[in-house]
């Protein structure tokens, strides 16, 4: 009886080990192209090709499974020290292949994907691009990470925005903004991620929503929408007052233009953790510049 | 020396010249196995090392064959397409498909993700099928605003306006969806970086077919240059052969620009690098460029992989300004009392 005893316990708790196991070990996921992924443990080797994925790895502390990454990946600063693959676009599908890794990052529009794939290495194509696709992108990252304070690190970012939001001045609210992405000029409108940040600051992106959210723009159209303010990057900016009619709109003459340094810009542009920091900086300049 | 002495020994020549070619490709090939982002240590260890065997079987070899195919189709293709307009600076992308393969891959960017239904579709068929379609539509279309094959000068033109006008409306897909410009951006520059051995078949049997069936119509390519109206009172089926010539120059080209995105310079130099070594008919032209063609490429993108490894450089920029710094060469020796191109 005794003996028998033992064995049935033995046997519970070998099926509860195996049921342990079981739980921790598979684990299943539809990534934003829809291609389903099955990873028989969380992966301990991943190669990241875009720094928002990056960024969001290191966020929830899982910095020391990345075994590479792509140029563009600057932060944090210790995966500057990992081996890069390439850019996203042009990756060197075999550098990833040679690192071994049991998980590859990648955009949506990873041409590297399929191949990868096709060498029988585990790839999930996430793309963040605007604030829910960070949450969802960060919960899933949790899940293959196994990281148990994935909605809890979002609840934080989302509770900084909000607290940063508040602290601004009421004086700042309503202000008119353009966001300038880039000289072409491209301008980050209301449906992008930066217009969610500049809409939850409380200021009036001048770019409306329906035209997509990074659409290149007539420069006549911000001479007439005549912003309060101005963000751009340093690279951007110069030149910006010499733009034929660009002189006279307010934000130029009475210098009420956010330069941001190419870090700061990084931050900016990224649907990522930083989104708290950018929206810091945003704020700063905006409470500078709005007397 | 009588004529027939003469085309003998330039046949000799022609046959050396393949040879020599051939030799070349081989060298560069067992060089390929052994360039990349790990170098030579892949090489080293691919006996033992799994890891090190699929980095040298699956993805050095077939993308090293890949290069040398799709250079020998666009060789192919550029030597086609110079002997059936009679003109020097005719290039595989002539017709249009250069274009038509970018609108192709650009609309399919810019339409998926917009619903899933899309990005599902997109997903089964591929950039690469989205750019075959492209570059076959923008042929047809040239020919059917040429109407047909027989005008050489209304076929060049229509060429001309299809890429432009393609063009433009790929700039303007790129103007209303400016998230897809650096995808856009990653299929221009081109590169053999995504070759697999199931593309690297392909390749290799459209080269064959297209390159058995130029051969056979080689000779009519030779009446051709002698003038149309000399070509037809000898009596050859001009109509019928250039249509089954533009084929084929649709086939090749849109077979390497789907599986390579746009390499530039290859179609336009390869033919001419032959003709600067060897005077021959177009059959043995049109298989020689070819040839040149594969080596040009092939080389570039050993040269890619191994310049700023472990990253690597865009294929088609290489082939640019090598294919280019080469020709220009070639161009300035005309100029000196030796003689050149």
């Amino acid at each position: 009886m005794k003996l028998s005893l033992r064995r049935v316990s033995r046997v519970v708790a070998v099926c509860l080990l195996a049921g342990l196991a079981m739980t921790a070990s598979a684990i299943d996921l539809v990534d934003d192209r829809g291609v389903k992924l099955h990873l028989a443990r969380s992966p301990q080797r991943i190669v990241s090709v875009l720094p928002s994925l990056t960024e969001m790895v290191c966020d929830l502390g899982q910095c020391p499974r990345l075994v590479g990454v792509d140029r563009y990946s600057n932060f944090p600063e210790s995966v500057r020290r990992l081996p890069q693959v390439g850019g996203g676009l042009d990756p060197s599908v075999e550098a990833i292949v040679a690192l071994r890794p049991d998980l590859v990052l990648v955009a949506t529009s990873s041409p590297a994907a399929d191949r990868l794939q096709a060498l029988g290495i585990p790839v999930a194509a996430l793309e963040p691009k605007n604030y829910a696709d960070v949450q969802r992108v960060l919960l899933a990252l949790g899940q293959v990470l196994e990281v148990p304070h994935a909605l809890q690190r979002w609840r934080t970012i989302d509770a900084s925005v909000q607290a940063i939001a508040l602290a601004l001045p009421p004086r700042v609210r309503g202000a008119s903004v353009y966001f300038e992405v880039n000289n072409a000029p491209y301008a980050a409108s209301e449906s992008s991620f930066i217009g969610e940040t500049l809409a939850r600051l409380g200021v009036r992106n001048i770019v409306p929503g329906n035209l997509g959210p990074f659409p290149k723009i007539n420069p006549e159209f911000v001479v007439r929408a005549d912003p309060d303010v101005i963000m751009v990057g340093d690279t951007t900016f110069a030149g910006m007052a010499h733009r034929p009619g660009w002189a006279g709109m307010r934000a130029i003459r009475g210098q009420r233009v956010c330069v941001y340094t190419p870090a700061q810009s990084d931050t900016m542009v990224r649907p990522g953790p930083r989104m708290a920091d950018a929206a810091a900086a945003m704020a700063r300049c905006l409470e500078q510049h709005i007397r | 020396m009588t004529m027939h002495s003469r085309s003998g020994s330039q046949q000799h020549r022609a046959i050396l010249v393949a040879l020599a070619l051939l030799a070349v490709s081989a060298v560069l090939l067992v060089l390929a196995m052994g360039v990349g982002s790990t170098g030579f240590e892949s090489v080293r260890q691919a006996w033992a090392d799994p890891v090190a065997q699929q980095i040298v079987w699956e993805i050095r070899a077939p993308r090293s064959l890949g290069a040398w195919f799709a250079g020998a189709l666009l060789g192919l293709a550029g030597a086609v397409a110079q002997g059936l307009f009679r003109n020097p600076l005719a290039d595989p992308y002539l017709l249009g498909s250069a274009s038509g393969a970018s609108l192709g891959v650009a609309l399919a960017l810019a339409v998926a993700g917009s619903t899933p239904f899309a990005t599902e579709w997109l997903l089964r068929l591929g950039l690469t099928s989205a750019a075959f379609a492209g570059a076959v539509a923008s042929v047809l279309l040239t020919l059917t605003l040429a109407q047909g094959v027989q005008h050489t000068l209304r076929l060049l033109l229509a060429g001309v306006v299809v890429g432009v006008v393609l063009g433009a409306l790929g700039q303007l897909v790129l103007m209303m969806r400016p998230e897809v410009m650096l995808a856009m951006q990653a299929f221009l520059l081109g590169t053999t970086s995504f070759v697999g051995w199931s593309a690297c078949l392909l390749m290799g049997a459209v080269w064959v077919l297209c390159a058995v069936v130029v051969w056979g119509l080689g000779h009519v390519l030779d009446g051709l240059s002698l003038g149309e109206a000399t070509a037809s009172s000898l009596g050859l089926p001009l109509p019928q052969v250039r249509a089954v010539l533009v084929a084929a120059l649709a086939l090749a080209t849109g077979t390497a620009v789907a599986q390579t995105g746009l390499i530039a310079f290859v179609g336009l130099a390869a033919p001419h690098l032959v003709r600067s070594v060897v005077k021959t008919t177009h059959r043995y032209l049109i298989v020689l460029s070819s040839l040149m063609g594969a080596v040009l490429l092939l080389a570039s993108d050993t040269l890619a992989r191994w310049l700023i490894a472990p990253q690597e450089l865009p294929v088609g920029v290489l082939t640019a300004v090598l294919g280019g710094g080469y020709l220009l060469w070639l161009m300035h020796r005309r100029n000196s009392p030796r003689g050149g191109l």
